[in-house]
C-alpha cells in the first residue's frame, strides 16, 4: 500500500458494479421490473431447452412497443399495445378472475415463480436462474455471482506525512510583519472603548427583584395629579345568571335566546348566554375569556374617564309639599248637569251677571239660552253663521248679549229675567240720538226692527272683516271686537253702545291679534298677539307693558278680578301666570294639560281659575292672590274634571265660571255644555 | 374700551386638555411607545365636561388627555430607556446585517433594561393604595400563568406569573383570608379580605386556550409587566406582615414529609419546589418560629349607648369571621382525579381542612385513598365502584356552597349522582324590591338556624291527597244514587232523633254602597291621596319632574324584571310538578 494512486484507474470490478447497479435500480420499483429483467436476460438465454425456447420465442414475438407508459391507458381498448410489426396485441379474451387465480394457486406448482406481464397480458414462468437472481437482489447482494465485493481498497492519497514540502515557494513577507488590518481593527476597538461606545460588561444586579417598596411610606404623600385622578371602577361582580348551575328562572327561553343572538354585541343586556351544567365536570372553557381580559385592559388605558355625580334622592322628597285640596274648598268637584241641544261644537259660552242664565254659541248657526239650575233651553235663536263668540253684558242693570258670527256683531236682548231690566235695556237703546255731525265710522250700526226685534235683535254692527271675539268692558257700555288680520291695523275695534260710536285704537299693526280684554277696574286694555300680551293705557293712549309669554301661540287670556294678575293659555299646552307688579315674564308656567289649551277663566269671587284643553279635561286650580304685595300668589291645582268626549281631536273649547257660585261651565266639541259643581 | 382683544380657546378648559396625537408629538414617541408609557404610568384619557369648548368648537370625536398628565410624563426616566432600546434594536440589526457576531454578542450583553419600581411607588404611594388596585393584576397573572409556554409571550413572564400566583395563594391559605367563591361559566371567582380590603379575582378553568387572533398580546404583555412588578412587591410585603420567609419556603417539617421517593420522575429539580409550593398542602416557613396564631382579641373599652351597640355588632362580626375561618377544621378530604385539584385544595386549605389526592395526580399528596380517617371524598362522576362506608362522597359544589353560606351545609343534596341544587352567586346583595331566588331564601332561613322545611315530602303528600280526592269524586259519580239514598236515610235518622238539620248558612254579601261606612271610606281616602299626589306631581318643576320620572321609570323596570323572573320560576315549577305527576301515573 505504499503507492500513490494519482490516475483515475478503476479496478476491474467497477464496470460490473455499474451493471449490477442498473439491475438493483430496476428491482426497486415493483412488479414491472421483473419483466424488464426478462427482456434484458432474454438474449442471454440461448441455451434453454427447445420447448422452452419455443415458448420464449413466442414471448419475444409479442413484445410490446408502447414503452414505459401506464397500462391503464389501454383499459378501455380491446388491445394493449403493438408488437414489433406494428400489429395490435389483443387482450386475452377472458380475464382471470379470483376463482381462477385461486385454482391456479392451489393447483399450479409453479405458481410462486409465475409473474404477470401487464404489457403483454400474459403470465411468465421464471427460470431457475432468474429466481436465483431475484433472491440475490432481494438479499441486497450483487446480481453477478462472480463479483467480489470484498476486494482490498486502494487510497487515492497517502496518509503518511512527508518530510519534504511539495512546492519550493519562499514564504510571503506578510507572514513576518504585524497585520495592518488587525491593527486597524484593534485601534477601532480601542477608540470605541475610549469614546465610551463599547462598554464593559455590566456587573450582574445584586439587588433582589422584590423588596419592601413601601418601607418608608408617607401616608400624606399624594400625587400632584391626584386632584383630578379618577380611579378605574372595579370589574362588575357576577350575578346569579353567571353561575354554572343557575336557578332555572335565569336561563333564557327559546325566544329570548333568539333575540339575544340577533342583537348586536353592544345592545345585549348580558354579554354571555346563561347556561346550566349538571356537574362541574361538564363545564367547558369560556371561549371569550382572553377577549374579556383584553377588553378590560383596553378600558383601563383607553376609556375616557369622567367623574359623574349620582343623585341619590328619595323620589317622594321631590314632590312639592302643597296645601291639601281639602283645605282649599270650595271648588267644583263633580259634574252635575249636561246641557244638550246643540248639534255642532259649542264655541263659546257666557253666564249672565245674575248667574241665572247661560248663553252659548255654536257652529250649528244657533245661539241658545239655558237656565243654569235646570238645564232647560229657554230660547234658541238662529243667526246667519257659525257663532264665534258670545258675551253677556257684565252690568246687571242691562240685559244685553253680544254675539259675533262672520262679519257681524249682534247685540241681543234675550228678554230673560227681570222685566224692568229688560225694558230699561230697550229704552237705553232707543234713547239714542244721532249726533249733529255724522262721522265716518269703520262699522255700520243698524237698529233691528219688526220680526227681528221680536226675536230679540237690537243692534247689528257690520264689520269690514270676519269677527272672532267680542268682549264687554266691566261697566257694560263699551264693547270690543277682534278681527284677526295680519296685514292691516284694523284688527281691534272698540264700540260704545250708548253713543253708537266705533273707534280704532291702534294705528299700527303689531301682529296677529288673538284676543283682547278690558281691565276690570282701570282704563287698561290687554291685547294678546301670537306671542306677547301688550297692555295699553286707554286714557294716555300709550303702551304700558309688554308681557313675554314664552309661548309659541296664545289661545286665550283671562284677567284676575283684582286686575294685577293675568293668565294666558296657549296652543303649546302651557298656561302662563303673570303677576303684573312683579315682572313681564311669567311668574309661573303650568304644563298641566297634555294638549293645546283652548280656554281659561278666573272666578269673580273665589280664588279659583280653570283651564280647558283639547285633552277633554278641565283643570281647576286654586290661585290665591294676596293683598300683601310681598307675598307671591299661591297656585295649587285642586281638581281635574273630566267629562267631555274628544271629537275631531277637539275637547273643551271654552270654560267660564258661575259669577257667584264656585261652579264652572265648560263647552266642548261633543256638542254639550257641562256644569261642574 | 381699552385692553387686548381676548382670543378664543387660549384659556380655560381648552388649554387644560390635549389630544392624543398632540401629546404624542410633544413627547416625541411612537404610538406604541406612548401606549406603553400610558399603561405603565396609569395615564388615561379624560372626558371633558364641555367637549365642544375643549375641542375648539369642533364636535369631532376625539380623546383628550389632561395636559398636566402629559407634562408629568415629560420627566419620566423611562422614556429615555425606551429610546435607548430603540437604538439598541437598530444597532443589533446592523450588526446582524454585517455578520459581526462578536458585536452582536457584545450588544446582547449590554441590552438596556428598565425597572418599574419607582413607577409603582409613584402610582401607589401607600401599601393600601396598591392593595386596593390589585384585582386586575391578580386576574391577569392567573390568566397568564395558564398559558402554554409557546408563542404568545415570553416563557419568563409565564413562569413569573405562575410563581407570583402560587405565592399569593399560599399567603391567602396561611392568612385564611378567603371569604367567597363562585363557580361561574367563565371561571372561578374568589374573594379574599386582605387587610380590610376586599379583593376579587377570576381564575379560568384549566383548559388549553384557544388564542384569539383579534387580541393584541403586546398590550396584555405590557400590562402584565406592570402587574407582575406590583404583585411581587405586594407579595413581599404581605409575607412580611405574616412573618413568613420570602420567597416562600416550605416548613422544614413539611418538607421532610413531602420528600417523595420518585420526586425526580415528577419534575426537574428546578421546578419541583414550585410544584410543591403550588400543591398548597404544606405550611410555609416563618422567619420567627412562633406558636400558632395567637387570638387577636378586641380590647374592651367602656362605651355607652350607640357605641356599645356598634361595639357589640363588631364583636359579633368578628366572632362570625373566626368561625368561618375554621369552617372545615378537623375534616379530612380526598380529591378524586376528575375534580379541579388546585382550586379545591386552595379553598379547603383556606378553611383549615386537610387535603390529599392521588399520588399520580400531583406532587404533595399526604395520604392515600385507603386512609380510614378521611371524612369526605370529593367526586364528580356519576358512580363509584368501590366506596368506603365511613366517608361522604360529595360533589365539589358542596365546598363552594358551604363557604358562601359560612356553614357546613347538609351533605344530602350533594351526594354522588344526585341532581345538584342551583349554585348562587354570593356577590349579589338583594335590596328590598329585588328578586330573591327561593333557594336563597331557604339558605337564609338555614343560616338563621331554622330547620329546613321538608317541602318535597309535603308536596308529595299534597299530591296524594289530591289524588285521593279525585278518587272520591269518581266514586261519587259512579254511585250517585247510592249516596242519595244514604243521605235520605241520614236525614230520616236525624229527624227521628228530633234534631234540626244542619242548615247551610252562607255569609251574606255586603253591597258595595252599603259598605260606605268602612270599606268605601278607606278606598275613598286612598283615591283622594292618589289624586293629591297626582296634582302635586303636576306642580313639580321641570328639572325635578324629569328626575322623578327617571327614578320612577327605573323602579318600574326593576319591578317588571322581578315579575318576569317570578313568573318564569312559577312556570318552571308547575312544569316540573306536572312531570312528576305524569311519572307517578306511569308508575302506577
Amino acid at each position: 500500500m505504499g503507492t500513490v494512486c494519482v490516475g483515475g484507474v478503476y479496478p476491474a470490478g467497477c464496470e460490473k458494479k455499474r451493471d449490477t447497479a442498473a439491475h438493483s435500480l430496476l428491482i426497486g420499483s415493483g412488479r414491472g421490473v421483473f419483466i424488464e429483467i426478462t427482456h434484458r436476460c432474454s438474449p442471454t438465454l440461448k441455451w434453454l431447452t427447445t420447448s422452452e425456447s419455443f415458448q420464449l420465442s413466442r414471448v419475444c414475438d409479442i413484445r410490446n412497443t408502447v414503452g414505459n407508459v401506464p397500462m391503464e391507458w389501454y383499459q378501455d381498448y380491446p388491445h394493449i399495445g403493438y408488437n414489433l410489426d406494428g400489429k395490435k396485441i389483443f387482450k386475452p379474451i377472458r380475464n382471470k378472475d379470483e376463482l381462477d387465480e385461486f385454482l391456479d394457486k392451489m393447483e399450479n406448482p409453479d405458481y410462486w415463480r409465475t409473474v404477470h406481464d401487464k404489457t403483454t397480458a400474459s403470465d411468465i414462468r421464471l427460470t431457475d436462474e432468474q429466481v436465483d437472481l431475484v433472491h440475490r437482489l432481494q438479499k441486497g447482494q450483487f446480481g453477478d455471482v462472480n463479483f467480489n465485493e470484498y476486494e482490498p481498497s486502494v487510497d487515492f492519497f497517502t496518509n503518511e506525512v512527508m518530510i519534504h514540502p511539495v512546492t519550493n515557494r519562499p514564504q510571503d513577507k506578510r507572514s513576518f510583519i504585524p497585520s495592518l488590518i488587525e491593527k486597524e481593527k484593534v485601534s477601532k476597538l480601542v477608540h470605541a472603548i475610549k469614546m465610551g461606545w463599547i462598554k464593559p460588561r455590566k456587573p450582574k444586579e445584586t439587588t433582589p427583584q422584590y423588596y419592601d417598596l413601601w418601607a418608608k411610606e408617607d401616608p400624606n404623600a399624594i400625587l400632584g395629579r391626584h386632584k383630578m385622578h379618577v380611579p378605574a371602577p372595579k370589574m362588575r361582580l357576577p350575578g346569579h345568571e353567571e353561575s354554572y348551575n343557575p336557578p332555572p328562572e335565569y336561563l333564557l327561553t327559546e325566544e329570548e335566546r333568539l333575540v339575544w343572538e340577533q342583537q348586536d354585541a353592544e345592545d345585549r343586556k348580558l354579554p354571555f348566554l346563561p347556561q346550566k351544567h349538571s356537574c362541574l365536570r361538564a363545564v367547558p372553557a369560556f371561549s371569550r375569556f382572553i377577549h374579556e381580559r383584553f377588553e378590560r385592559c383596553l378600558d383601563l388605558y383607553l376609556c375616557p374617564r369622567q367623574r359623574k355625580m349620582r343623585v341619590n334622592v328619595n323620589p317622594e322628597d321631590l314632590i312639592p309639599k302643597l296645601p291639601k285640596p281639602k283645605d282649599l274648598q270650595p271648588f267644583p268637584t263633580t259634574m252635575s248637569l249636561v246641557y244638550r241641544g246643540h248639534t255642532s261644537l259649542v264655541r263659546s259660552i257666557s253666564a249672565s251677571p245674575t248667574g241665572q242664565w247661560l248663553v252659548s254659541g255654536s257652529d250649528d248657526f244657533t245661539v241658545r239660552f239655558w237656565e243654569v239650575n235646570t238645564g232647560r233651553c229657554m230660547k234658541t235663536l238662529e243667526v246667519g253663521g257659525a257663532v264665534k263668540s258670545v258675551a253677556w253684558n257684565p252690568n246687571p242693570a242691562v240685559c244685553l248679549v253680544a254675539v259675533c258670527f262672520e262679519r257681524t256683531v249682534l247685540l241681543l236682548n234675550p228678554s230673560l229675567g227681570d222685566r224692568l231690566v229688560v225694558s230699561s235695556t230697550d229704552q237705553l237703546i232707543t234713547a239714542y240720538e244721532p249726533p249733529e255731525e255724522d262721522k265716518e265710522q269703520a262699522v255700520t250700526w243698524a237698529l233691528s226692527e219688526g220680526l227681528e226685534h221680536n226675536m230679540g235683535h237690537r243692534l247689528t254692527l257690520t264689520h269690514p272683516k270676519a269677527v272672532k271675539q267680542v268682549v264687554w268692558h266691566g261697566k257694560g257700555d263699551y264693547l270690543s271686537s277682534v278681527m284677526p288680520d295680519n296685514s292691516s291695523n284694523l284688527q281691534v275695534l272698540i264700540h260704545q253702545v250708548s253713543k253708537r260710536r266705533t273707534q280704532n285704537p291702534f294705528r299700527k299693526n303689531k301682529g296677529l291679534v288673538q284676543c283682547v280684554s278690558f281691565h276690570p277696574l282701570r282704563p287698561y286694555f290687554f291685547v294678546a298677539t301670537q306671542r306677547y300680551v301688550r297692555v295699553y293705557n286707554l286714557i294716555k293712549q300709550e303702551l304700558t307693558k309688554k308681557l313675554m309669554t314664552n309661548c309659541k301661540w296664545i289661545s286665550s287670556m283671562a284677567i284676575h278680578p283684582g286686575g294685577d294678575n293675568l293668565i294666558c293659555g296657549s296652543y303649546d299646552c302651557r298656561l302662563a301666570w303673570f303677576d303684573l307688579d312683579l315682572s313681564t315674564k311669567p311668574y309661573k308656567m303650568l304644563r298641566h294639560h297634555k294638549k293645546a289649551l283652548r280656554g281659561v277663566a278666573y272666578h269673580r269671587n273665589y280664588p279659583l281659575f280653570a283651564s280647558g284643553a283639547d285633552d277633554g279635561s278641565v283643570i281647576v286650580c286654586h290661585g290665591m292672590v294676596y293683598n300683601d304685595l310681598l307675598q307671591n300668589p299661591l297656585i295649587v291645582p285642586v281638581k281635574v274634571l273630566k267629562g267631555h268626549q274628544i271629537t275631531h281631536d277637539l275637547g273643551v273649547l271654552d270654560v267660564t265660571f258661575h259669577p257667584t257660585q264656585p261652579w264652572v261651565f265648560s263647552s266642548g266639541a261633543d256638542t254639550t255644555i257641562r256644569l261642574f259643581t | 374700551m381699552g385692553g387686548l382683544q381676548k382670543k378664543k380657546y387660549e384659556r380655560g378648559s381648552a388649554t387644560n386638555y390635549i389630544t392624543r396625537n398632540k401629546a404624542r408629538k410633544k413627547l416625541q414617541l411612537s404610538l406604541a411607545d406612548f401606549r406603553r408609557l400610558c399603561i405603565l404610568k396609569g395615564i388615561y384619557p379624560h372626558e371633558p365636561k364641555h367637549k365642544k369648548k375643549v375641542n375648539k368648537g369642533s364636535t369631532a370625536p376625539r380623546t383628550f388627555y389632561l395636559f398636566k398628565d402629559i407634562r408629568f410624563l415629560l420627566h419620566e426616566p423611562i422614556v429615555r430607556k425606551f429610546r435607548e432600546y430603540k437604538v439598541f434594536v437598530r444597532k443589533l440589526r446592523k450588526a446582524y446585517g454585517k455578520a459581526e457576531w462578536t458585536g452582536v454578542e457584545r450588544l446582547r450583553d449590554n441590552k438596556p433594561g428598565y425597572k418599574l419600581d419607582h413607577i409603582i411607588k409613584e402610582r401607589y404611594p401607600t401599601f393600601i393604595d396598591a392593595l386596593r388596585d390589585i384585582d386586575d393584576a391578580l386576574s391577569m397573572c392567573f390568566l397568564f400563568s395558564t398559558f402554554a409556554r409557546t408563542g404568545k409571550c415570553h416563557v419568563q413572564t409565564i413562569t413569573l406569573c405562575r410563581r407570583l400566583t402560587v405565592e399569593w395563594m399560599n399567603y391567602v391559605v396561611t392568612s385564611r383570608s378567603l371569604r367567597k367563591v363562585f363557580l361561574s361559566i367563565k371561571g372561578i371567582y374568589y374573594q379574599a379580605e386582605v387587610l380590610g380590603q376586599l379583593i376579587t379575582w377570576l381564575v379560568p378553568y384549566q383548559f388549553a386556550h384557544d388564542h384569539p387572533t383579534d387580541v393584541d398580546y403586546r398590550v396584555m404583555a405590557t400590562f402584565t409587566e406592570m402587574y407582575t412588578t406590583l404583585f411581587g412587591f405586594i407579595n413581599f410585603r404581605l409575607y412580611q406582615t405574616l412573618n413568613l420567609v420570602y420567597p416562600p419556603k416550605l416548613d422544614s417539617k413539611a418538607e421532610s414529609e413531602l420528600k417523595a421517593e420518585h420526586e425526580e420522575d415528577y419534575a426537574m429539580d428546578s421546578e419541583s419546589y414550585l410544584e410543591k409550593l403550588s400543591a398548597l398542602s404544606a405550611s410555609l416557613a416563618r422567619v420567627v418560629a412562633t406558636a400558632e396564631e395567637e387570638e387577636n382579641q378586641l380590647d374592651l373599652f367602656p362605651t355607652e349607648g350607640e357605641d356599645q351597640e356598634n361595639m357589640q355588632a363588631r364583636e359579633k362580626e368578628q366572632k362570625e369571621q373566626e368561625a368561618q375561618k375554621r369552617l372545615f377544621e378537623g375534616l379530612k378530604f380526598f380529591l378524586n382525579r376528575e375534580v379541579p385539584r388546585e382550586s379545591l385544595a386552595f379553598i379547603l386549605r383556606c378553611f383549615g381542612a386537610e387535603v390529599s389526592w392521588d399520588k399520580s395526580l400531583c406532587i404533595g399528596g399526604t395520604y392515600e385513598v385507603t386512609d380510614e380517617t378521611i371524612t369526605h371524598q370529593i367526586v364528580d362522576r356519576p358512580d363509584m365502584d368501590k366506596q368506603y362506608i365511613n366517608r361522604y362522597y360529595i360533589q365539589p359544589q358542596w365546598v363552594f356552597d358551604s363557604v358562601n353560606a359560612q356553614m357546613r351545609l347538609p351533605v344530602e343534596d350533594y351526594f354522588l349522582g344526585t341532581t345538584l341544587p342551583p349554585h348562587l352567586s354570593p356577590f349579589v346583595e338583594e335590596k328590598d324590591g329585588d328578586y330573591v331566588p327561593p333557594e336563597k331564601l331557604k339558605l337564609m332561613a338555614l343560616q338563621r338556624g331554622e330547620k329546613p322545611v321538608q317541602e318535597e315530602e309535603d308536596e308529595e303528600e299534597e299530591d296524594e291527597e289530591e289524588e285521593e280526592e279525585d278518587d272520591e269524586e269518581e266514586d261519587d259519580v259512579d254511585d250517585e244514587e247510592l249516596t242519595e239514598e244514604k243521605n235520605l236515610k241520614k236525614m230520616e235518622g236525624t229527624r227521628a232523633q228530633g234534631k234540626t238539620l244542619a242548615v247551610k248558612v252562607t255569609p251574606g254579601k255586603v253591597k258595595p254602597w252599603e259598605t260606605g261606612s268602612v270599606g268605601n271610606k278607606v278606598r275613598l281616602e286612598q283615591e283622594e291621596k292618589a289624586e293629591e299626589k297626582r296634582l302635586a306631581i303636576m306642580m313639580m318643576k321641570k328639572k325635578e319632574k324629569y328626575l322623578y320620572d327617571k327614578i320612577m321609570f327605573g323602579k318600574k323596570r326593576t319591578t317588571r324584571e322581578v315579575n318576569k323572573l317570578t313568573a318564569k320560576r312559577k312556570a318552571h315549577e308547575d312544569a316540573s310538578k306536572s312531570q312528576k305527576k305524569q311519572k307517578k301515573a306511569k308508575k302506577q
